[in-house]
């Protein structure tokens, strides 16, 4: 479960603080909006890629894990504890005895057994395939060379054990939107994209195919007290302009901006108190091929992100709404150096780098960019001007956003600019740049360095916390020395939100997914949301 | 007539057939698949395998001759196939979201039926007069608005400052949210139908037998309701028509801009993430709906005007 934020550790990851009323208060409805796509895809979360689906899931679905948004880490949800081998690979579950789905049924091993192999059935082809390949004989399943996944074995109805492919915090894989548990007394699984049944706060109610999902408040949930609201409404609005008019006029409760409206909200003394920050786990980069002859050289590399003023594109394109970037693991990893300075703007130093590389007269090369306004053309085109300084000269090559992750992948491509998951797991995000990684998967930019790969088996095969962090901190820095991306920034989401809205938290991994549960109006609300 | 019908109807056929096969070459080698798609937004790592099972169970995997032969085939038995976002066959999707799409088209071309045919028609009985001049320039403005700037200043004005109606949302099909995406929707058409109308009842009006009519001392009630409204329509059936049946395919704009459930907004996330059967069945819905009405336009101005079915 997401847990609800203290002003302490608001200040803590450098965020804005927001208003707290004493007293939780009962009732009300709420009405929220998520600002990805134009509808709902289906109901069935396990099946959708999208992120649009995670919102039902939060509200009327429960994982294994959760994610801690306070101390940015997954936490047991449907446990109360985990028995962990010596060797950190087998981990005995002790199932919640009092979680109940929407249908009554009580939650079992069973639905965690079934829910994990419906999700690995290769018939389904279901994207949470790749997080259930964490446990042992998951991959033979998964590929259909077995009926079963042997790394999952019930001891009772309430304690599982489950054995897992090598010592990882298995939380970070379990706890995704498209691993949440299933009632398995469900005979026509086709019921799950019509009539969700889940273990979470509240219950499905109904769904408008392309507008909204309304949910109510479950009862038997098994945290006691909770909700706090009897009704939410999850309204799809993909527009910001048209966002940000509901949102002045009160028709709904939160909202999430961008750069433009972000500039406006501060500059607004009704709107600037009420905006919830956070740094998400998102690094946005532009990755350099080294098949393309001057990115095989270091110094090309570096040069570049010597040659580029980042804070000033931060400052005026992006409008302050995100983090310049130091290395590729964002502020809020455990991993992240405070103490490593980001490259310098040093047009100079740049000139000599590429002096030193053999090209001093410079070179060209294209960007394949999506439109995107944060990390697409309109940057390129910004850095533009600042590597022409230097010699080099940039050609931004448009393609659609659902053709940038095809350029990419095939490798078919000189530099790309995109926005990158960098988190919230270190060891995970530095996997893309382990020499083992195919191309494909993403080690977009081909990377290969012998001391990084002795620091990220290490930091593998680490089981203390703390010196996996320290090995992964030093992985990090040597891949900042290595340049193989021009590091552009963090992603700062922001929400603003109503005054009478409390319970929201700055969730690093994606500020739109917010504990409904945990959330409360109050008396100041208008009486539409009542 | 009847052989008139049939031919019309007949002529549906192929160029639905054209179009499908259209739709199909266009999709097929537009760069981008749906299992890379989903990367697009850099929230999730590339999973080669996870690329490999989808583009196999989707048959993105197979050669584009069987792939084309498996959607023709499909196509005759009516079946659009099944949308790979949502796992859901792509009819039931369209259905689901029809009559949003149809409402708020309805609605759109009544608004611009009831006051832009009027208007024209008063204006071209009054040419050059305040009302006249005053309707032409509302039409030249309707006319080169764009949509989405339109609807956000009604949103603006009606929801915001008087806040008189929602700003968006279907509302459980309530009236008062189909207001304002279908006054938005409808001023293009009711602009061009009052510059049409007006055209055409100022043609009608300088004809012969107007002023046959006027010379065998026929009252200019008469006159109008008898020989003008009759002639014009013609003109204003084809325009209402034409404009009734790009509706649907207009209003994507409309619907993602307050948030209409329509097939517009399926529309538009379906072509984001490379849905080719939720885009290709889209897509040919719009494109018979428009055939269709204007098939169906056709039959209506033979039955006004006998001259044209023997043409």
């Amino acid at each position: 479960m997401l847990k609800r934020l203290s002003i302490a550790a608001m200040l803590s990851l450098g965020v804005a603080t927001m208003a707290f009323a004493d007293g939780e208060r009962h009732g009300g409805t709420l009405v929220f909006t998520a600002p990805y796509g134009s509808s709902f895809a289906t109901l069935d979360v396990q099946s959708s890629p999208n992120t649009q689906e995670e919102f039902i899931t939060q509200a009327i679905h429960r994982a294994l894990y959760s994610w801690d948004s306070i101390n940015n880490k997954p936490v047991l949800e449907l446990a109360t504890s985990a028995d962990v081998s010596e060797d950190g690979t087998t981990y005995t579950y002790h199932l919640r005895d009092n979680a109940v789905f929407h249908n009554g049924k009580p939650l079992t091993a069973d639905d965690i057994i079934y829910s994990y192999k419906r999700i690995g059935n290769p018939k389904n082809a279901f994207p949470g395939a790749s997080y259930i390949a964490i446990i042992k004989g998951a991959d033979d399943y998964i590929a259909g060379k077995a009926q079963d996944i042997s790394g999952l074995k019930k001891i009772d109805d309430h304690t599982l054990q489950v054995t897992y492919t090598g010592p990882i915090n298995p939380g970070f894989s379990l706890m995704q939107n498209t691993t949440v548990i299933y009632p398995s007394n469900v005979a026509d699984e086709s019921t799950f994209g019509k009539n969700p049944i889940g273990l979470g706060a509240f219950a499905f109610k109904e769904y408008t195919p392309g507008s909204q999902v309304v949910v109510e408040k479950f009862d038997k949930y098994y945290e006691k007290g909770k909700p706090y609201l009897d009704r939410v409404k999850i309204v799809l609005m993909g527009e910001d302009s048209a966002r940000d008019v509901a949102f002045r006029n009160k028709e709904i409760d939160v909202s999430i901006l961008g750069p433009t409206q972000y500039q406006a909200y501060q500059g607004e003394d009704a709107l600037k108190d009420h905006l919830l920050e956070v740094a998400e786990v998102y690094t946005r980069n532009i990755g350099f091929n080294p098949a393309f002859e001057p990115f095989k050289d270091k110094r090309v590399r570096q040069a570049i992100n010597y040659a580029i003023n980042t804070p000033l594109i931060v400052e005026r394109l992006v409008k302050n709404k995100a983090y310049p970037a130091s290395g590729w693991l964002p502020l809020s990893s455990p991993a992240f150096d405070k103490e490593k300075p980001a490259y310098a703007y040093d047009p100079e130093k740049a000139k000599a780098l590429l002096a030193e590389a053999g090209y001093a007269k410079g070179f060209s090369f294209e960007v394949t960019a999506s439109p995107n306004e944060s990390w697409g053309v309109p940057i390129v085109e910004a850095v533009l001007p600042m590597l022409q300084k230097v010699g080099i000269t940039v050609k931004p090559k448009p393609v659609e956003s659902s053709a940038l992750g095809d350029a990419v992948t095939s490798n078919n491509f000189q530099a790309f600019i995109w926005s990158n998951l960098s988190g919230p797991d270190p060891l995970q995000a530095l996997r893309c740049y382990y020499s083992k990684t195919p191309q494909s998967a993403c080690n977009y930019e081909s990377f290969s360095n012998a001391d990084f790969d002795k620091l990220y088996e290490a930091a593998q095969q680490e089981r203390d916390p703390g010196k996996q962090n320290e090995l992964l901190r030093q992985a990090n820095n040597l891949i900042q020395d290595e340049a193989p991306v021009w590091f552009f920034n963090y992603n700062k989401a922001v929400m603003a939100y109503q005054p009478w809205i409390h319970g929201l938290v700055p969730n690093a991994t994606e500020l739109a997914i917010q504990p409904y549960d945990e959330i409360w109006i109050d008396d100041t609300a208008p009486d539409s949301r009542s | 007539m009847l052989r008139f019908t049939l031919r019309r109807v007949l002529q549906i056929v192929p160029t639905v057939i054209v179009v499908a096969l259209l739709i199909f070459v266009i999709f097929s080698v537009v760069p981008g698949s749906f299992a890379t798609s989903l990367l697009a937004d850099g929230k999730r790592t590339a999973d080669p395998q996870l690329i490999a099972h989808l583009n196999q169970e989707f048959g993105l995997d197979k050669p584009l001759t069987e792939r084309f032969v498996k959607y023709v085939t499909d196509l005759a038995r009516l079946d659009l196939g099944t949308s790979f976002r949502s796992r859901q066959p792509v009819l039931d999707l369209i259905g689901d979201r029809m009559w949003a799409s149809l409402e708020l088209a309805l609605a759109a071309m009544a608004f611009a039926v009831v006051v832009g045919v009027p208007l024209g028609f008063l204006a071209a009985l009054r040419p050059g007069s305040i009302l006249d001049t005053t309707t032409m320039i509302g039409a030249v403005s309707g006319l080169s608005m764009p949509q989405f700037w339109l609807g956000l200043l009604m949103m603006y004005v009606f929801a915001l400052h008087l806040n008189w109606l929602p700003s968006f949302g279907y509302g459980d099909g309530s009236f008062r949210n189909l207001i304002l995406p279908a006054v938005t929707l409808g001023v293009t058409p009711l602009a061009l139908l009052a510059r049409t109308t007006r055209a055409g009842v100022l043609d009608v009006l300088n004809a012969d037998f107007i002023r046959t009519a006027h010379s065998k001392g026929m009252s200019e009630a008469k006159v109008v309701r008898w020989h003008v409204m009759r002639n014009a329509l013609v003109l204003i059936v084809t325009t209402v028509g034409l404009q009734f049946g790009s509706l649907i395919g207009q209003a994507v704009v409309i619907e993602k801009l307050f948030a209409w459930p329509g097939i517009g907004s399926l529309l538009v996330d379906s072509v984001a993430i490379r849905d080719i059967p939720a885009v290709q069945g889209t897509i040919l819905v719009i494109v018979l709906w428009f055939l269709v009405i204007n098939t169906l336009v056709d039959l209506i101005y033979a039955a006004i005007d006998p001259r044209i079915k023997q043409g």
